[in-house]
């Protein structure tokens, strides 16, 4: 363990733990853009500086790593200064169109710029101007809030490992894009947009859907796969608007894209809600009992009369292991049959 | 009739430019017809040579008679003729196309040590490095000496960096050395970008083994069994040259397998820069060979501990790496013997901007600045006043006048708020703007900015429209001490060297010449008549003859008058091109 000071309190932490974690690990508050405690140090946005005891300039505390007797501040009129300055660049070059962004509420650069109390700004100057020319049906990309803390290329290149985007350009004209700023065409999992400090990256369904205000949400396991991933829906007036993930679960609040975006589902006209018996070439509603009664009726005819093996079974990659367990169990213990597979085999 | 000839034609890319190819193919030609050659044979050698310093007098040959050198200058390939039959044949030099004294003058105060063989060895033949007894340094070492005594050479020596911090290069290696790992890399950094400087091409240009000597030297030193040269594309001739050293070096087996028969093994690959100014910098150059975009990253880990594919990496500028084989050969108190107590040897700078003789120079550490300007750089050019030395490239800062008798050394230059930097000396004279100079670089940097860190991308951005705003009459109270405050800013909290400096070139002229500021933004006016926008073009009627010469030259029909009248200028119309200015005998034209 190696032993610190942070603002004069004494912290004790493993090797190689940066300064950053040791600072929250005290619960002592250091503000960031471009940290995500799940990706590589970045050192992009510089907010997180801080002053160590004989080092005669502020160092990025998500990049240092603690050493032993190492006396470190995190606020002083000097560095805050320099934070607000930082930001004031940063919004100097935002729309700073929160009256009618996504992430109003949920923005780490708006809530910053409210403890800041950034308002005026006396280094305003030219703005990124862009245009969206995305044609997919998920991502909604804004480049012009985009504030290039790089988390998105970490992300999709660290974590998913597919490697969609990367910055382009040099200077104030830096750009994330895709290469050749070609349309985002990708395995559209939303990682990017899950870990997006501002309006820069959102769901293309999300929009003017509901902010935070009247939101509930709640938390409930994905139906799409055996995987189970945890999901939180986001609620308003009885309606999904959203669909996220917390970082504390066990998928660590990655999703794909089914998860993701894929719950028009559920307030769909068409969506299933009874079993449906075929009755004379017509779909008829029927109600669970009846219809595995019926089930179970004509299985057991077909079984006398051709054979168990004349039925085979296959299951859903949708259902749960337990399920598919059940599934298989059934057709070999009940029916008698090996025959039973599986859609993902296909 | 034995008669030893040498013809040295200068074919750096200077010599080139100037058509060094050509007078090089006439002296070929020229020889052969008037039986030159056929009769001195084998004591007859012509060769290209790499720059000797004084590119503005290229092309610049040697011919060398029974070991008596003459130099010409501004040689073209018509006068070629004249001097084979006048010097070659005849023994009696053209004296009208011999260099005058002031060649010499350029030379005389220049102690040359990574330059010189530059200039006089042929860079694409190996057997020419050797006859000055090349890779005699590293057959030393390699036969005769431990890693930890070769680093003991150097760091006794004194060699810092000279890619512009100055560390220490024996610390440097040391540490490296001390690392365990089961590769170690060595990397010259030859992405020479500064806007005005050419030391790093030139010496790879005109004595491509002294580098690799140096490196494999170096490679020797820590352990390390792959180098890279990070080289700019933009090079073409600096890459064919060390591409054919590195072949010629493995023919002799100084690279390779078994170096000299030992058991050292070493090999260097050549890395193309795509032109990113950012790539100087030391962890972004890694991220470049690595296939990353060039990005730097934060120290630490410094890369003599995690460098290159995350093993102990030394990363040595070129300047740095040709001194090593003459320290080694000559001796650390013989290299400690030049320059100050802090700040060893010489150093390579690049002579520019409104000099007399612009070019190449090296010289000890510690010589007063008013020698470089006056002695070796003959004064400024066309007689004007002298302003200020920009030194350090867009990183540096600028010397004004009164402190012409500075030491030119680390230290020196840094308490003065510049820089030594990787060598870039750009001389500016009372008809520059320092408002616009800082324009300059920081336009420079701020399109060389990787866009990384946000008070380098967005904060140069910043400086520069501050500045653009100041030099277009737009300037606001207040905007010096927003300079100020912003750029101090900007170097606390960047990420890398690019940004940590870039805001010095408005520090500085801020630091010493505030009253332009001040004139540009109170006034709206451009004390040095440099800004367009701050200009404006009046008629002297007392002065004016109405020859009319004004108002022929104008583009934009702002001149009126009747002939032999005085006449008069439009400001609303006038465009300030300065055709008018140019173009009036009589000094006629006021400019303001």
């Amino acid at each position: 363990m190696i032993d610190l000071s942070i603002n004069g309190l004494p912290v004790s932490v493993p090797e190689g733990t940066t300064i950053l974690d040791a600072a929250r690990f005290a619960d002592i508050p250091i503000p960031t853009l471009c940290h995500h405690p799940k990706l590589t140090p970045y050192g992009g946005c510089r907010l997180c500086i801080v002053d160590v005891k004989g080092i005669n300039r502020p160092v990025t505390s998500c990049t240092t790593p603690v050493a032993a007797g190492m006396e470190v501040t995190t606020t002083s009129p000097t560095i805050e200064k320099l934070r607000k300055t930082i930001l004031e660049l940063i919004l100097s070059d935002h729309p700073n169109d929160c009256m009618v962004c996504e992430k109003a509420g949920d923005c780490t650069l708006q809530e910053l710029a409210y403890f800041y109390g950034i308002r005026e700004n006396r280094l305003d100057g030219e703005r990124r101007v862009y245009a969206k020319k995305d044609d997919n049906p998920f991502i909604e990309r804004n480049m012009e809030k985009c504030i290039l803390c790089g988390k998105c290329v970490r992300i999709c290149d660290e974590v998913q490992g597919v490697g969609a985007i990367d910055i382009a350009y040099r200077g104030f004209n830096a750009k994330v894009c895709p290469p050749f700023e070609k349309n985002l065409d990708c395995e559209f999992c939303g990682q990017c947009v899950s870990v997006c400090p501002t309006g820069a990256l959102t769901g293309k369904a999300w929009g003017q859907r509901g902010r935070q205000k009247d939101i509930k949400e709640i938390e409930t396991i994905c139906p799409y796969c055996g995987c189970g991933c945890s999901i939180t829906l986001h609620v308003r007036r009885n309606e999904v608007i959203r669909v996220s993930s917390r970082e504390d679960t066990l998928n660590e609040g990655w999703l794909c894209p089914k998860g993701r975006f894929g719950y028009s589902f559920i307030n769909n006209a068409a969506r299933l809600k009874t079993p449906l018996i075929r009755e004379e070439g017509q779909l008829k509603e029927a109600t669970w009992d009846e219809a595995l009664d019926f089930i179970a009726d004509r299985l057991g005819k077909v079984k006398a009369k051709y054979g168990a093996d004349s039925i085979a079974g296959l299951s859903s990659a949708r259902c749960t292991n337990e399920e598919n367990y059940l599934f298989q169990k059934f057709m070999r213990a009940a029916v008698g049959t090996n025959n039973v597979d599986h859609c993902a085999r296909l | 009739m034995k008669t030893d000839l040498v013809v040295r034609v200068c074919m750096g890319t200077g010599g080139i430019a100037a058509g060094g190819a050509e007078v090089m193919d006439a002296f070929k030609k020229h020889l052969r017809s008037k039986g030159v050659t056929a009769r001195i044979e084998k004591n007859c050698t012509m060769h290209k040579v790499g720059c000797r310093g004084l590119c503005a007098r290229d092309v610049l040959v040697d011919i060398v008679v029974n070991d008596s050198k003459t130099t010409y200058q501004f040689i073209k390939p018509a006068m070629v003729e004249r001097i084979i039959d006048e010097h070659v044949i005849n023994g009696k030099p053209v004296e009208e196309w011999t260099v005058p004294e002031d060649y010499h003058l350029f030379h005389n105060k220049q102690v040359k040590v990574v330059l010189s063989d530059c200039g006089s060895v042929d860079p694409e033949d190996i057997e020419s490095y050797l006859n000055v007894k090349g890779y005699d340094a590293l057959k030393q070492v390699v036969t005769t000496m431990s890693p930890a005594e070769t680093i003991g050479v150097i760091r006794q020596s004194g060699l810092r960096g000279r890619g512009g911090a100055g560390f220490p290069t024996g610390t440097k290696w040391e540490i490296c050395s001390k690392e365990t790992s089961e590769h170690k890399y060595i990397i010259c950094n030859a992405d020479e970008g500064d806007p005005g400087a050419f030391m790093d091409r030139s010496v790879i240009e005109g004595n491509p083994h002294a580098v690799i000597e140096g490196m494999i030297i170096g490679a020797y030193s820590i352990g390390a069994d792959a180098g890279y040269v990070y080289i700019r594309a933009e090079y073409p001739l600096a890459v064919e040259r060390l591409k054919n050293a590195l072949k010629e070096a493995r023919k002799h087996k100084f690279l390779g397998k078994g170096i000299l028969g030992t058991n050292f093994n070493f090999d260097i690959k050549i890395k193309l820069g795509a032109g990113a100014f950012v790539c100087g910098e030391e962890t972004a150059l890694i991220a470049s060979i690595e296939g990353q975009r060039g990005m730097p990253r934060a120290k630490p880990p410094f890369p003599v501990y995690k460098g290159l594919w995350g093993k102990p990496t030394v990363i040595n500028n070129v300047e740095t790496l040709a001194n090593v084989p003459y320290i080694i050969r000559k001796g650390a108190e013989w290299y400690s013997s030049f320059g100050t107590e802090k700040s060893k040897g010489t150093k390579v700078f690049a002579l520019t901007g409104k000099i007399r003789n612009s070019g190449l120079i090296e010289v000890p550490m510690g010589i007063p600045l008013r020698e470089i300007i006056y002695d070796i750089g003959g004064g400024i050019e066309n007689d004007k006043a002298f302003k200020a030395v920009q030194t350090g490239g867009p990183s540096g800062g600028c010397i004004p006048s009164h402190l012409l008798d500075i030491k030119v050394d680390f230290e020196s230059l840094a308490s003065v708020g510049s820089i030594v930097g990787s060598g870039g000396m750009v001389v500016l004279d009372e008809g520059d703007c320092m408002v616009n100079i800082a324009k300059f670089f920081l336009q420079f940097t701020q399109s060389e900015s990787c866009g990384k860190c946000v008070p380098c991308r967005i904060g140069t951005k910043r400086l520069l429209e501050i500045l653009e705003r100041i030099t277009s009459g737009k300037g606001r109270e207040g905007d010096i001490e927003l300079l100020e405050d912003l750029a101090r800013d900007i170097k606390a909290t960047s990420l890398c060297g690019l940004g940590q400096t870039a805001p010095n070139p408005i520090l500085s002229t801020i630091r010493y010449f505030r009253d332009e500021y001040e004139a540009h933004i109170t006034k709206k006016k451009c004390p040095a008549g440099v800004c367009r926008d701050l200009l404006s073009y009046v008629i002297l009627a007392e002065i004016c003859k109405g020859c009319g010469a004004c108002k022929k030259v104008c583009p934009a029909g702002a001149i009126s008058g009747e002939k032999k009248q005085p006449h008069t200028i439009d400001a609303d119309i006038c465009v300030r091109c300065g055709a008018c200015f140019e173009a009036c005998k009589f000094r006629a034209i006021g400019k303001g």
